[in-house]
């Protein structure tokens, strides 16, 4: 796959202040569990912040998101607000989806962000059928799917690849291999060395597999992915190469780690990286302070906004089952 | 009025909301080019084209997901799964995807989708292929769940269903696509959570889904003739909403309540009828609640075997001849 398209300074920005974005909203959300105020699970997405920016600059505002539980960045990504992610972790009633998501279920219809799913693999049938939908309609929409290296060894995977292929959908399909499936290395329970790639020749697909922690190189090939999906080229899969700095989830200490593995990818940090990118290409670096301290502001107003915002009210537990607003199965 | 058979009422439903709304399509195994392994989707591809109509691998997470895809974002799918057995293939999609989207999102999704499926016994398939499994969708919230019992039920409820916001499992009896009716000319659209009453009697009440419809109007005709017992039957139509008012107020009036359920025993729609007859007109009752069912086994293949499992006339009318009393 080509990757020459050229990267404006704006775009770079854009990169740069995306990625920057979920990190900080992340290092939020793990000390607001230390101090007790975010409860149940969470998947954070450290040290993968590239493959959520680079995708969602390149994506046009009515294209569809649909990711994993780990959807915080992919969330963000797409616009929706601070002050709603974290509300949502926090339980409270300006959370996205006024606290009966939480953190695995982020949704944001409004900035197209379709819904996070917590069954590894469920999303990617759905985010074909987005895409059906885009064709029938007619319209230049594509959705693009996020998983994991461990939701390639599910059916719904195989399913929705061959499904998308035949049909010609325009859909993206991203495999975010962070090395991992949950507490085991995915090389270890995988016939194959790319997850998702290797797999790509079984239905007719290119193979992809890219630096996942450049948000050059994931913008660049998501411009490409899209302008293929938007002209009906049909589906793409690439496999995004990354690692995540903390465990699987809440509970996970990262202990199956070998010595020194951690330790050599935050040398690769992507925001790190882009930072220096930028400098080395003539961005001052007031330009950059100037993005981190409004971003930092902007995480510390969300954060003191969703603390001081009320619990969700016990009201909503029999709200929107149905389109008519209850829950009512009888008369 | 026309006359139709079961299946052809299908395609009938079908073709009268594809008409009228262009956001209705349909996907599935087998339904378009050859027109559905029980030839329930016949010329819908020849009318409303590929585009609308269309077959899909041996996939059936990918057909319910795509459906749920699709419906979220603008279309109104109809998503056949060939048999209800394979729902559980696919019963990530249906259980804890489309069921709760909506829910979760606190009402940033809307899922119009239906899920077609040939439900039950009679065509001596074994217990992969002849499952009656209405229950399993009763028991997740968030899913509507039909299953009409005459072709006119069919065209309208099914019609309903597509038009109603909100996912609908539309439950398909296999043995009943060969039975014939009267349907209405012209646009027919029915109502969803509204059971029907086909039978007025005084002396007991009988509840009936889909197959043994017809069943339990046969046994109050013989209880009539050879018993004088009087029977009110009731077809319950829509497990999800349920009519429970219909249910309750027919109850009443005889006292004596008896549900004739395709689904195995434990857990079936009657137990949830029976639990709410229990606390709400328990003192109107003139004797135990009898639920009359397949017993807690899959369901055996050979024709004696299968024909003893499942409720029949016979069994009906000797239950409510023994405890009527």
């Amino acid at each position: 796959m080509a990757t020459a398209a050229h990267v404006d300074e704006a775009t770079r920005l854009a990169l740069f202040r995306s990625q920057l974005e979920i990190r900080l909203v992340e290092k939020r959300a793990y000390d607001l569990f230390l101090q007790n105020l975010i409860k149940g699970t969470s998947h954070l997405s450290l040290g993968q912040e590239a493959v959520a920016a680079g995708f969602a600059v390149a994506m046009q505002s009515d294209d569809y998101t649909f990711c994993t539980y780990r959807g915080h960045a992919h969330t963000l990504a797409r616009g929706a607000p601070m002050v709603g992610v974290m509300g949502e972790l926090m339980g409270r009633k300006c959370g996205l989806m006024g606290g009966k998501g939480g953190s695995m279920h982020l949704t944001s219809v409004a900035h197209g962000a379709m819904g996070s799913y917590a069954i590894v693999g469920a999303h990617l049938p759905v985010a074909a059928g987005a895409a059906w939908s885009a064709q029938v309609r007619g319209t230049s929409q594509v959705a693009v799917c996020f998983f994991g290296d461990g939701a390639t060894n599910i059916g719904a995977f195989h399913e929705a690849l061959n499904f998308s292929v035949v049909w010609k959908l325009p859909v993206v399909f991203v495999c975010e291999n962070n090395h991992y499936m949950e507490y085991t290395p995915i090389r270890s329970v995988t016939a194959v060395e790319h997850p998702a790639a290797d797999r790509a020749s079984a239905y007719g697909l290119e193979h992809i597999v890219i630096d996942g922690n450049d948000a050059d190189v994931v913008y660049r090939t998501a411009v490409e992915a899209l302008g293929k999906a938007r002209s009906g080229g049909g589906p793409s899969l690439i496999e995004a190469m990354t690692y995540r700095y903390s465990g699987h989830s809440r509970a996970d200490p990262g202990k199956y780690r070998p010595a020194g593995e951690l330790e050599e990818w935050m040398k690769r940090d992507p925001i790190a990286l882009y930072r220096a990118r930028l400098l080395e290409l003539g961005t001052p670096e007031k330009a950059l302070r100037d993005i981190e301290g409004a971003l930092q502001r902007a995480v510390d107003e969300a954060t003191e906004a969703a603390k001081a915002c009320p619990p969700s009210p016990v009201d909503v537990i029999d709200r929107d089952v149905w389109a008519d607003g209850g829950s009512s199965w009888r008369n | 009025m026309a006359e139709l058979t079961y299946r052809d009422a299908v395609a009938a439903g079908i073709a009268q909301e594809m008409d009228r709304d262009p956001r209705v399509v349909f996907l599935g195994e087998d339904i378009a080019a050859a027109g559905g392994v029980f030839k329930a989707t016949v010329g819908l591809l020849e009318r409303f084209g590929p585009k609308r109509v269309r077959d899909t691998p041996i996939s059936e997470q990918a057909i319910i997901g795509a459906a749920m895809g699709a419906a979220m974002t603008g279309l109104r799918p109809i998503a056949e799964i060939m048999f209800s057995d394979f729902l559980a293939v696919c019963w990530d999609m249906i259980a804890n995807e489309i069921a709760k989207a909506r829910y979760m999102s606190a009402g940033q999704m809307t899922l119009p989708l239906v899920i077609r499926t040939a439900n039950g016994s009679g065509a001596r398939f074994g217990a992969q292929h002849s499952q009656s499994v209405e229950n399993w969708a009763m028991a997740v919230p968030g899913l509507k769940v039909v299953a009409p019992s005459t072709p006119a039920d069919v065209k309208g409820l099914l019609a309903a269903a597509i038009r109603d916001p909100d996912p609908v499992v539309f439950f398909e009896h296999k043995g009943l696509y060969a039975t014939k009716g009267e349907v209405p000319e012209g646009e027919h659209v029915d109502r969803l959570g509204t059971a029907k009453v086909l039978r007025q009697g005084s002396d007991v009440t009988v509840l009936a889904l889909a197959a043994m419809v017809p069943r339990a109007l046969q046994a109050a005709e013989r209880l009539q003739s050879e018993d004088g017992i009087s029977a009110t039957v009731v077809d319950v139509r829509s497990l999800v909403p349920l009519d429970t008012k219909t249910i309750l107020a027919e109850t009443v009036k005889t006292g004596r309540l008896y549900t004739v359920e395709e689904n195995p025993r434990l857990c079936g729609w009657g137990a949830e009828i029976a639990s709410i007859v229990a606390e709400e007109c328990f003192y109107d009752l003139d004797g135990p609640v009898v639920r009359i069912t397949t017993p807690h086994v899959p369901l055996p293949a050979a024709d004696a075997l299968e024909d003893a499992t499942v409720p029949s006339v016979d069994r009906i009318v000797e239950t409510i001849r023994r405890t009527a009393g």
